[in-house]
């Protein structure tokens, strides 16, 4: 803090550490203690509380663990997520590998442009687009129907639509990532590999994967935490079968009336993903300070 | 007259590490004066002390005789000019010149005039509106030199400004450093680790090692007569020849080396059976054998450098000495391989003591 | 070549299309469905060509509402984390390693914390101090995390600020506040306007975040999200329409402008 003050002066210095406090401070530490102290406290009548039953407790945690359907919900929050999350993967890494190491700069450049514009359009559009296409007379039926490949139209409401809508909403999230990882690749190291005789497969196995280990962690790590925390994908393309631990969450919130539950399902949720994220990036032996570029 | 610097005592120390030990040295008003050494050798940090970013842990600077203890650098009567220039990339050259002006408040007329004045003093004229990133090298290395005289300064401090240039231009930007100065009467400090730079352009050199002074002096007097073995490395090439000291007779030692008596100028407190070396510039050395002493030295290269030719000879015990030989006597130069002798006159020799 | 590497190759230019296909056509679809006359939004059948939704669009009160609240909150989302963000950048870069280190990851931790969890802190806290959802709690909810965009950005273009620069001003005379004002400030620029830009997308698309601090304000993703829901017509896609073309010379600006903060002369 020293240098900040021999930098910018006591009145800047001050004037920083201030806006720096009231945003770790006021908007990110006070919220998250807030919600933890009502995920241990029961849900009272506002006359009971300060009275006798207003005590700590791991009631609401246990009632999520013992609520057979709320588990299931959640422990299947919990693999859909990381499905999402492989799928990403695999879907993104042909490109992101294309991009970064045969594709001419200004190929890079239009293709990055134009992979940002499905980006910027709001989550909502990209799941609604989502949510036309798959509907039960809508364009995916029509088109299965007419090359004969169904005969009667699919219903793609629920798990399928689901994933689909998510894949494609968090594409970039990995995509970026796992460019930016290949792009350090000097491409030599590439051309050595496949000049001993190693297969295109082996080459991406040995050289190009294990090179690009950070952004993969990354990436993974970014759409576990955007899939599980993700309300409007199972709000819009689930179906009453595929619900998500999130829209649990939002019930026990706006119609269930018990905020301290929803609390506790919340900081659940929250201890999942940092989970999720610090053992990933351990695994992977990625820093924190190289995630967020 | 512009100020003198006076530093007294300075010590410096950043936690456990020691950068400057006990140094004391007086620059005079209007003087050019340049400060020597390796990098990591504290340099940097008394020019730093002495523009007021760093307080100095121990000691005193005195600026026109006035203590600067307790000064920011924006109320010292000095102005650095930094390696990376800093020249901010984003003012045209001409705000870039006035900012010290606009953070004094003056008028943007009164500005102007003076930017434009300290462009014409820096052959920049009509350049004023350029950005920096427009300009070359040499003229940026302008740009910075007129923004640190736009404040009018009683010292200027430069830090190594030339180092990014190539030598060519280098070389001419020396000539201008020089000129300036001595148009301006502005004190100079400057930091190099060049040792021809600082010979070339000061009135006076001050050489430093790891935190301490070894010599301040005129730049002949350093070459010459240098004070320790530091300083008789550093500034110039030199042969040493390590011995032990047998006589001291009217200023002029003995030492007894492994290639039999040799004389040579005796240094500061040196007395006898010291372990000593004696120094000789590859310019001393010449060839014949006789005199107080010679080396017998086997030739293995001549290396041509233009002006001269510098000799690399094998001694008897395998250490290697260099000789300079001018171009013009290159006929009468040793073969490679055979051996030569080399001889030296006393007084172009010192003797200092080790350690 | 062998041929296992041209089949590669093939399979990967397939793959490639697919890719793009993918990525595009329910977007396109979408779009298109907004000129089809069917009462849902759709292109099969196509019922007949129709210019008509986006009368329905604009006679639409409820969203035009929603569309000044999402602005109002941009704007102040905008206010608070552009000082915040660079505030924190600066601070950043005035640590030492080990608790820089640490810092960061405190301030990159927003950025790891589920939406719909940063809405339910922000919620539960304020509901505590008597406040309860609205255009405040949004503001306050997005800022949290936006920050870390803003931070992130500034940070990015600090690396390369030349530090003697300030002593330069300093040793010029300059105050802290001059050397701030005419140095870093004009040096951050570009970072600043793209991270505006950031933020002002980053707010007008959240919705995870804001459904749980809303209240009774409703900005326009929530009231799509609504619409999909209780009553969707193409008058929906005529907005989505309206948007992509928005975004897409948004994301043109954005590219653009960053472009040339990278390419702009560092001395």
């Amino acid at each position: 803090m020293a240098e900040l003050y021999r930098r910018f002066g006591s009145g800047l210095g001050t004037l920083f550490l201030a806006l720096v406090a009231v945003w770790l401070a006021g908007m990110v530490l006070a919220p998250n203690l807030m919600m933890i102290d009502y995920a241990f406290r029961p849900n009272l009548l506002p006359a009971e509380i300060g009275g006798p039953r207003d005590v700590y407790s791991l009631d609401n945690i246990l009632y999520l663990a013992n609520e057979s359907v709320h588990r299931t919900i959640f422990f299947k929050t919990v693999w859909a997520s990381a499905l999402v999350a492989f799928l990403t993967l695999v879907v993104c890494y042909p490109p992101a590998y294309w991009l970064a190491q045969r594709a001419t700069p200004n190929h890079t450049a239009v293709v990055l442009l134009a992979l940002t514009i499905p980006f910027w359009i709001n989550e909502v559009l990209r799941t609604l687009a989502w949510y036309i296409l798959l509907a039960f007379r809508g364009p995916l039926n029509a088109v299965l129907l007419a090359l004969g490949i169904i005969d009667q139209p699919m219903r793609w409401y629920g798990d399928a639509g689901v994933l689909a809508g998510m894949v494609y909403a968090y594409i970039l999230f990995m995509l970026f990532p796992i460019y930016n990882a290949i792009e350090s690749l000097d491409r030599s190291q590439i051309e050595a590999a496949r000049d001993l005789g190693a297969s295109i497969w082996r080459t991406h196995w040995r050289v190009v994967i294990p090179h690009a280990k950070a952004g993969i962690a990354t990436g993974c790590v970014f759409t576990f935490m955007l899939a599980a925390g993700s309300y409007v994908a199972p709000a819009l393309l689930g179906a009453p079968g595929s619900r998500w631990f999130t829209e649990i969450i939002y019930n026990w919130f706006f119609e269930g009336g018990d905020w301290n539950r929803g609390a506790a399902y919340a900081l659940v949720l929250l201890v999942l993903c940092l989970t999720v994220v610090l053992v990933t990036l351990r695994i992977a032996r990625v820093n924190l300070t190289d995630v967020a570029k | 007259m512009s100020q003198s610097v006076e530093l007294h005592h300075i010590g410096m120390a950043f936690g456990q590490t020691r950068a400057v030990s006990d140094v004391s040295f007086t620059v005079g008003g209007g003087e050019f004066f340049s400060i020597l050494g390796p990098s990591g050798c504290g340099k940097t940090t008394i020019l730093r002390m002495t523009a007021g970013f760093l307080e100095p842990t121990e000691g005193t600077i005195l600026i026109g005789g006035r203590d600067m203890r307790g000064l920011g650098p924006d109320q010292r009567p000095t102005a650095m000019i930094f390696q990376s220039l800093a020249l901010f990339p984003l003012m045209p050259v001409w705000e870039n010149i006035a900012f010290g002006l606009e953070a004094r408040g003056v008028a943007k007329r009164t500005r102007k005039a003076k930017a434009e004045e300290l462009l014409k003093l820096v052959a920049l004229e009509g350049l004023g509106n350029r950005m920096p990133g427009e300009l070359s090298g040499g003229q940026r290395q302008r740009v910075a030199i007129a923004r640190a005289l736009a404040v009018e300064p009683q010292v200027l401090l430069l830090d190594e400004p030339l180092s990014a240039l190539d030598l060519k231009l280098r070389q001419r930007m020396r000539a201008e450093l020089r000129a300036l100065q001595k148009r301006t009467g502005v004190t100079f400090i400057y930091i190099t680790h060049d040792q021809s730079e600082a010979l070339a352009m000061s009135d006076r050199v001050a050489v430093m090692s790891a935190g301490v002074l070894q010599q301040v002096g005129a730049p002949r007097e350093l070459y010459d007569n240098p004070a320790t073995p530091f300083v008789a490395r550093f500034v110039g090439e030199t042969n040493a020849i390590p011995g032990k000291v047998t006589a001291i007779d009217d200023g002029i030692a003995t030492i007894e080396s492994a290639y039999g008596p040799l004389r040579g100028r005796a240094g500061n407190g040196l007395s006898v059976s010291m372990a000593a070396k004696l120094y000789v510039r590859p310019e001393a050395l010449e060839q014949r054998p006789d005199g107080d002493g010679y080396l017998r030295a086997a030739i293995e290269r001549i290396d041509f450098e233009g002006a001269f030719a510098l000799a690399h000879g094998r001694l008897p015990d395998g250490s290697m000495l260099i000789a300079s030989i001018p171009s013009t006597e290159l006929a009468g130069a040793p073969s490679i391989g055979a051996p030569a002798d080399f001889s030296f006159r006393p007084a172009n020799a010192v003797v200092l003591s080790d350690g | 070549m062998n041929a296992a590497d041209r089949i590669a190759r093939g399979l990967f230019a397939f793959y490639f299309v697919a890719f793009f296909v993918y990525l595009f056509a329910p977007l396109a679809i979408m779009a298109a469905a907004t000129f089809n006359t069917s009462r849902f939004p759709t292109i099969t059948p196509w019922q007949g060509t129709t210019l008509d939704w986006f009368n329905q669009l604009a006679a639409d009160t409820g969203m035009w509402q929603s569309l000044r609240t999402s602005i109002l909150v941009a704007f102040f989302v905008v206010a608070v984390a552009l000082p915040i963000g660079t505030a924190a950048a600066l601070m950043l870069t005035s640590l030492h390693a080990r608790a820089r280190s640490f810092l960061y990851a405190v301030m990159v931790s927003p950025l790891l914390t589920p939406g719909v969890v940063v809405g339910i802190s922000t919620l539960v806290l304020w509901r505590q101090l008597g406040v309860g959802g609205g255009i405040f709690l949004i503001v306050l909810a997005q800022a949290s995390f936006i920050i870390c965009y803003v931070m992130l950005m500034v940070a990015a273009r600090l690396q390369r600020f030349d530090r003697t620069q300030e002593e330069a001003a300093i040793g010029l005379g300059a105050s802290k506040f001059m050397m701030f004002r005419r140095v870093m400030l004009p040096f951050l620029k570009p970072a600043l306007i793209a991270a505006a830009f950031l933020a002002v997308l980053q707010s007008i698309e959240n919705y995870n975040t804001t459904l749980f601090v809303r209240g009774f304000d409703t900005p326009l993703t929530v009231y799509i999200a609504t619409k999909v829901r209780t009553g969707l017509t193409p008058a929906v896609n005529a907005l989505a329409l309206i948007m992509i073309a928005v975004t897409i010379i948004g994301a043109i600006v954005y590219e653009v402008v960053r472009r040339r903060s990278r390419s702009s002369i560092d001395v």
